[in-house]
């Protein structure tokens, strides 16, 4: 039986083109720039200066302040500059530039393939461990993990949830994950049920991933209290909430957290980092990124140095197609189009799309016609038409009354809409709105 | 007359009579005494409710007009100091003078200047726009050029050039109520001192990058080499973040700085034309010889500096 959310989602059409395709290493570039802003919250201290020599995975940058978190360096080599550099958004932020020189690992990284399963670490020191390495959430929002597993006080965890739903299309990173390391995933997944003192973890895996499905229920077997469910191919499965209304069918309250109704969900990429971070003492420097489009000459999955630019994994799956249109980080639907190939890869990124003109562009826009589809396909039970011109019309303060933050940013309004309305647009401008004047209540 | 209609005349106008009796008594219970000069300056005010003072409307601002012991800390922009004067009349209170203001656009980037580098095709929105990123030109600083600030404006003084891609002022409908300054996300336009026959110097362009970077993204953007502060004999200019800034108090709109900008970046608007000031400059320029090698000097670094 496989299971799904309520209400509402969409079915775009997967494009998995990557499905296939091994973990390819891409070699280390010449010169990486690593951002400060990587993760949610506040930018760490920046440890290092110009002309410092630095190796694989030792720590340039120290977390400061409630959330935050560390960065290492991913390569070796002579720190060129530390300095503003453009990032995604196209502003200047800050970032360490290095110079690659060798390839020179910490003696203290454990580079052997070799499995280990056994958990030495107590609970504190695994929340130490997570934290010193790094580790953020790797789905994309980039939260930082050991905040997620200090619980609040008198909140019990009963649930793990892995999200290996990956219900994004073209994306293929957990995918690939989980069928060359389902073994690491699951030591992972097992000591951050140690971390949180839970007894049931449950891994959502969409049934457009039959083989993922299969590898990982064999696996399982051998984990005590880790249970593999297949879920129907929907988007936006992998939303943290509508992971957990479709695996446990309880509902996170509004404005609430997954640990409201005892659950903590992390995603693969996330577990394989604590695996390695906890039983390699291998800091977080590196991840798996999709790298794809249908008009790459070679699309791929790729581990990659962060810090690494996107020109070079482009150069690497062959180069960019004539009639692209935009070069999205993510996947289409919740990406983001890129301002420059220059840009990083960091923590979060878990694709590069590239989509031809023809599919990129958006379309004329027209007149609302009261369809409601955009209430039929949204996984939060909003309104979303109604929102739309409270944003044009600046009535930030009755979209808050409509729920408006209660809104996952997924895209599947927009994406519904016979009238290519830009309703997401309006109601991520209200958002904004919404939190400037809740912080101004605040004061 | 049939007692019918008879009896309906008497009731009728028996209910009518309490029912005006009792409205009356109300309607002098709940009295509202409102001062009579209330009404007569918000009649004086403009009425656009354009929320320029800093208060909710026209009446809200007549209100704190009549609770205030003096103007000093209030002023109606759009009226100006003439619709000041008569508020001042009315309340026999005084009024404080203001210089007037006017909007200006601190950008030129316009298409032919501004290459673009990538497309946005979203909602046409500054707000959405600048949200979501830097905008659709190397410059991180410069106009995105979706009219936020025309929506704004009550008073249709500003209009966007369909050619340069930039909103223009119209200044003699500009009143300076602060709308288009507080809507623009890149805070490109300020107010400044309105001067005779609306002339003005400014340095258009608010691009704070290092002069290199600034001139490869805009062909007009400040460099921040420090021509016109040193031209200037008033000290009116000020380079910080490698951007000029002209102050408009201390400004005497001489114009020695505008030939000097080697990016075109300081505009003068609404001056007489060039030619006879550049026979004025050009002896000027001869006399003070002493300034000349330095000037020379400085158009020599100024490759090396980029």
């Amino acid at each position: 039986m496989f299971k799904t959310f309520r209400p509402g989602g969409i079915h775009p059409s997967d494009n998995k083109l990557t499905a296939g395709s091994e973990i390819r290493g891409l070699p280390v570039p010449g010169q990486v720039s690593i951002p400060m802003n990587q993760h949610i919250g506040a930018s760490p201290k920046i440890l290092v200066e110009k002309g410092d020599l630095v190796k694989v995975g030792q720590l340039i940058a120290q977390e400061e302040g409630f959330i935050s978190a560390n960065i290492h360096s991913s390569v070796s080599g002579k720190v060129l500059k530390v300095d503003a550099v453009v990032d995604m958004s196209g502003y200047k932020r800050k970032a360490i530039t290095i110079k690659v020189e060798g390839d020179e690992w910490l003696e203290e990284i454990d580079t052997s393939t070799e499995l280990v399963k056994e958990i030495s670490l107590e609970r504190h020191e695994i929340v130490r461990k997570i934290n010193e390495s790094g580790i953020v959430g790797m789905g994309g929002a980039t939260f930082p993990t050991h905040v997620k597993l200090m619980l609040p006080r008198g909140k019990k965890a009963e649930y793990l949830i892995v999200n290996g739903a990956e219900c994004e299309p073209y994306l293929t990173s957990d995918h690939v994950l989980i069928l060359e390391k389902a073994e690491q995933i699951l030591t992972g997944t097992s000591i951050m049920m140690k971390a949180l003192d839970v007894d049931k973890a449950i891994i959502g895996i969409e049934n457009n991933k039959l083989d993922a499905i299969a590898h990982m229920s064999t696996q399982a077997e051998h984990y005590p209290g880790i249970q593999v469910q297949g879920l129907k191919v929907k988007y936006p499965q992998g939303g943290e909430k509508q992971l957990i209304q479709a695996l446990i069918n309880r509902e996170v309250p509004s404005g609430g957290l997954p640990i409201d109704v005892g659950a903590v969900v992390f995603n693969v990429g996330t577990l394989l980092a604590t695996y390695q971070a906890i039983q390699k003492n291998k800091p977080l420097f590196e991840r798996v990124v999709t790298v794809t489009g249908k008009y790459l000459a070679n699309p791929g999955n790729l581990m990659v140095r962060i810090g690494t630019p996107v020109s070079a994994l482009i150069e690497a799956c062959g180069g960019l197609p004539e009639n692209t249109g935009k070069i999205i980080s993510g996947g289409p639907m919740m990406g983001k189009a890129l301002n420059s190939l220059e840009v990083p890869i960091i923590k979060g990124t878990s694709g590069i799309t590239v989509l031809p003109d023809t599919e990129s562009t958006r379309k004329e826009i027209h007149n609302c016609i009261r369809c409601s589809k955009c209430i039929t396909v949204c996984p939060m039970g909003l309104e979303p038409y109604l929102l739309m011109p409270m944003g044009e019309r600046e009535l930030f303060e009755r979209m808050e009354e409509e729920w408006t933050m209660d809104c996952i940013e997924c895209g599947s309004c927009s994406y519904i809409c016979p009238s290519n309305r830009p309703l997401l647009d309006y109601i991520r401008l209200g958002k904004v709105e919404i939190n400037k004047i809740r912080r101004a209540r605040k004061n | 007359m049939s007692p019918i209609v008879l009896y309906t005349i008497i009731s009728l106008s028996a209910t009518g009579i309490a029912a005006a009796i009792i409205l009356f008594v109300i309607a002098q219970r709940f009295k509202v005494i409102e001062d009579p000069r209330l009404d007569l300056v918000e009649d004086a005010l403009p009425g656009a409710n354009c929320g320029g003072c800093g208060f909710a409307g026209c009446r809200n601002f007549a209100e704190a007009c009549l609770r205030s012991d003096n103007l000093v800390k209030l002023f109606c922009p759009p009226g100006g100091n003439d619709t000041m004067a008569e508020v001042a009349a009315i309340l026999d209170k005084e009024a404080v003078e203001k210089d007037p203001l006017v909007a200006v656009i601190r950008c030129s980037g316009s298409f032919a200047h501004r290459e673009k580098v990538n497309n946005y095709d979203g909602a046409a929105s500054c707000a959405i726009a600048s949200s979501l990123y830097s905008g659709d030109t190397g410059c991180q600083y410069g106009c995105l050029g979706h009219g936020d600030c025309v929506r704004v404006c009550e008073f249709d003084a500003i209009h966007m050039n369909p050619e340069t891609g930039l909103p223009v002022v119209t200044d003699d409908k500009c009143t300076a109520c602060n709308a288009c300054v507080v809507a623009c996300p890149k805070d490109i336009i300020e107010l400044r001192k309105k001067n005779k026959r609306d002339r003005k110097i400014f340095v258009s362009c608010i691009n704070q990058d290092k002069g290199g970077i600034a001139k490869k993204s805009c062909s007009v953007a400040c460099i921040g080499c420090g021509k016109c502060e040193k031209v200037c004999p008033h000290d009116a200019i000020t380079i910080e973040n490698f951007l000029a800034y002209i102050d408009p108090v201390k400004c005497k709109l001489c114009r020695k700085c505008v030939p000097e900008c080697p990016t075109d970046a300081i505009l003068e608007i609404n001056f007489p034309p060039r030619k006879e000031k550049e026979a004025e400059i050009k002896p000027d320029k001869g006399a003070e010889t002493a300034v000349e090698p330095i000037a020379s000097d400085n158009t020599d670094a100024e490759p090396k500096s980029e």
